[in-house]
């Protein structure tokens, strides 16, 4: 791997690491549970990323599989949550 | 400064990567800034869609510059990921409208109406 690249992928998860602390300033201080919700779904998009672009600096295939589950995980997640705002019980 | 240039593939990756880096970190500024939560809501759509296109475009252009065959794998993601991210966002917007008219305080967006 060049210099070029490895500066490259400490600069995106650098801004990936910004990105995460400002939506959780949102999560922490959100006005609504909504809002909650959203950037905890922001959250979990971005940790694919991260698991990625990881996929990349370390030439891995395995953490392919680690960032399919992180999606599905957070869809699932997500939809529980927006459920139980919109009628009170999960199901 | 390197003497020797990076290939080609790999100035690639760098630029896709640090694109991807600077549209996630809009999106989460979105989040962050917008005034109202209906508005919020379109900002996190930008990290799902066009940064997770541009990531996975990157991934696919580093495995198969590595290995010596195409690295398709990887749009599995975004298969998945472009059924799910509408699903969470309707049932989200339902959610938000439903609580928002329960509370009764707060302004809605107006009602569409149909065009004749």
């Amino acid at each position: 791997m060049s210099e070029l690249l490895s500066m490259a992928i400490t600069a995106t998860l650098i801004l990936y690491t910004v990105a995460m602390g400002i939506a959780l300033a949102r999560l922490f201080g959100g006005p609504s549970a909504q809002d909650r919700v959203l950037a905890m779904d922001f959250i979990y998009v971005v940790g694919m990323l991260v698991m990625l672009v990881l996929a990349i600096r370390y030439d891995s295939e395995m953490y392919f599989e680690g960032a399919l589950l992180m999606v599905l995980f957070g869809f699932v997640g997500s939809v529980a949550m927006a459920k139980f705002l919109l009628r009170g019980e999960v199901i | 400064m390197p003497s020797v240039m990076p290939p080609l593939s790999e100035i690639l990756v760098a630029v896709l990567l640090l694109g991807s880096g600077v549209v996630v970190l809009v999106a989460a500024l979105g989040l962050r800034r917008l005034p109202d939560f209906f508005l919020r809501m379109h900002a996190p759509a930008l990290a799902s869609t066009l940064a997770a296109w541009i990531v996975s475009l990157a991934s696919i252009v580093h495995f198969s510059a590595r290995g010596a065959s195409l690295a398709l794998h990887v749009w599995l993601i975004i298969i998945v990921l472009s059924i799910t991210a509408p699903i969470t966002t309707i049932v989200l917007a339902r959610a938000a409208l439903f609580r928002r008219r329960q509370a009764g305080d707060h302004p809605l967006p107006a009602p569409l109406r149909r065009r004749s």
